[in-house]
């Protein structure tokens, strides 16, 4: 590989994006036969709590009416202080993921500082906008942002349509084909001042609320010890939290349901 | 139509390698020394903002010295080099060794064809991992790249810049296999030095490539800190 070197009146600046148009050229655009099934993530969540935001995603991948993949993850750190879950056409999301997290990181590199909150936010925007002509034609990405605010020194949501639009959420977000019910389960218990082990809970009961309605979301797994995709974004950064303990809270979940005489 | 007048290669290559040094001994040295902890990088530099040391991959970082507009294109072009490679690969692909092969192709370029020569010496450094094994390859590895192209490959220590001999001694002397960072700072900085100045915190960049992060090995080592290994 040669060295990617450009005049100073030519250069694209800190954009990874632009620059990989620049080095490899634009791919060609492609449309997708309808016939062909396409693997799809779902359910994704994201709650404000006291130290920052927690976010969460399940692990089932779908195509069409068949289950695609079951430990899938959707939820990914973008940088040291900030993190992306997606929902939608799992190939292109991941993609972006990928992109995303280069494009922060590359950006940080090249500049010398990071990316304000903002920023990032917008960013994403852009390649949610860029993807337009897929979401057209039935490959629509659906991301959830997330972050700590380094400079508010509060935790801040942001949600995305097809479009690029972006808007920011004020307490908690779920997008994906089981959002609504997860939305619901958070809307009846969010308090602001929730701590850390109550954030998780309730985003790994809106999960299995979702999961209890929508075939194509994945409620815990047991048996093969699969469970959420859950992680934590306080001051101290991007922390993901361990299985073992969302397997945990998994339990004092359903142990709570069955001393509150509902059926788990 | 004029005619240019006939200058002896030799002549001209001289020419422009006794500009390039005259550029670069115009600025301030630099040295990167291998410890038990990675690699250290130090530099003299009062500038808080204008980096002479930077990060260009998870395990590779970037120095140099001379002309700070030309090494710092060079300094961006890496970390390009880089993120595309890691983007169209893998991270694990992303290498010191080609990347300062694709420096040396560029600068020795420029040298042979250009009016002028770029007026720096680059470093480019890559820290192995704590369980690596040598036999296949993974070591540290510094690459140090003249203003013609020139490639050394160093294995425990290498200096920049305009006074690059001198405190070349004075380094041979401190350095011991396996220092641990407070001494490596000590070492470098003394280095740097010489006999009859100290310098302070302020007037110096300090970084380092961790042996043991788990993924951006680049930090670099800020005042508070700074003066504790210096104390």
């Amino acid at each position: 590989m040669t060295l990617p070197f450009f005049p100073p009146t030519d250069d694209p600046g800190p954009s990874f994006v632009d620059l990989l148009r620049r080095v490899q050229g634009s791919p060609p655009p492609v449309s997708v036969d309808s016939d062909m099934t396409i693997t799809h993530g779902t359910t994704i969540v994201a709650l404000r709590y006291a130290d920052g935001v927690v976010m969460a995603g399940d692990r089932r991948a779908t195509a069409g009416s068949s289950i695609a993949h079951r430990a899938m993850d959707k939820v990914h750190p973008a940088d040291r202080w900030s993190g992306v879950a997606i929902a939608g056409a799992a190939g292109f999301a991941l993609e972006m993921v990928k992109l995303f997290q280069l494009q922060l990181e590359h950006y940080e590199k090249v500049e010398g500082a990071v990316l304000s909150l903002e920023g990032k936010a917008n960013q994403l925007a852009i390649m949610v906008r860029q993807n337009l002509p897929m979401a057209m034609q039935g490959l629509v990405v659906i991301p959830l942002f997330a972050g700590f605010d380094l400079r508010r020194r509060s935790g801040r949501i942001f949600t995305y349509d097809a479009t690029g639009g972006r808007y920011e959420e004020t307490d908690f977000h779920a997008d994906g084909s089981g959002g609504r019910d997860a939305r619901t389960a958070i809307k009846l218990q969010w308090r602001a001042d929730m701590d850390r082990a109550t954030a998780i809970e309730l985003a790994v009961e809106a999960l299995y609320e979702a999961a209890d309605e929508d075939s194509a979301t994945g409620g815990p797994d047991s048996v093969r010890g699969i469970y959420p995709t859950v992680a934590t974004i306080t001051v101290e950064g991007y922390d993901p939290v361990l299985e073992s303990e969302v397997a945990e809270r998994f339990s004092d979940l359903i142990e709570r349901k069955k001393q509150q005489g509902l059926r788990p | 139509m004029t005619m240019p007048f006939y200058v002896a290669p030799e002549q001209l290559m001289k020419d422009k390698a006794d500009y390039a040094r005259k550029g670069i001994a115009r600025g301030r040295s630099l040295v990167g020394i291998v410890f038990s902890g990675g690699i250290l990088l130090a530099a003299e530099n009062p500038s808080r903002t204008l980096h002479k040391i930077s990060e260009i991959y998870d395990r590779i970082a970037f120095a140099g010295v001379g002309k700070f507009n030309e090494f710092d294109s060079l300094r961006v072009a890496g970390v390009r080099h880089a993120d595309t490679k890691g983007y169209a690969y893998s991270r694990e692909d992303v290498d010191a060794r080609s990347l300062a092969n694709a420096y040396a192709q560029l600068i020795g370029q420029v040298f042979t064809h250009d009016m002028k020569p770029m007026e720096v010496e680059i470093l480019v450094a890559e820290v192995a991992g704590p369980n690596s094994d040598p036999t296949d390859g993974s070591r540290d590895q510094l690459y140090h790249i003249l203003y013609d192209g020139t490639v050394f490959d160093e294995d425990r220590f290498t200096v920049l810049g305009g006074e690059a001999e001198v405190i070349a001694q004075r380094m041979e002397a401190s350095y011991r296999e396996d220092m641990a960072l407070g001494d490596a700072v000590k070492a470098a900085v003394g280095a740097l030095a010489g006999p009859d100045r100290t310098l302070e915190p302020k007037d110096l960049e300090v970084a380092l490539l961790d042996r043991t992060a788990e993924r951006r090995a680049f930090r670099r080592i800020e005042d508070p800190e700074l003066s504790t290994y210096l104390a």
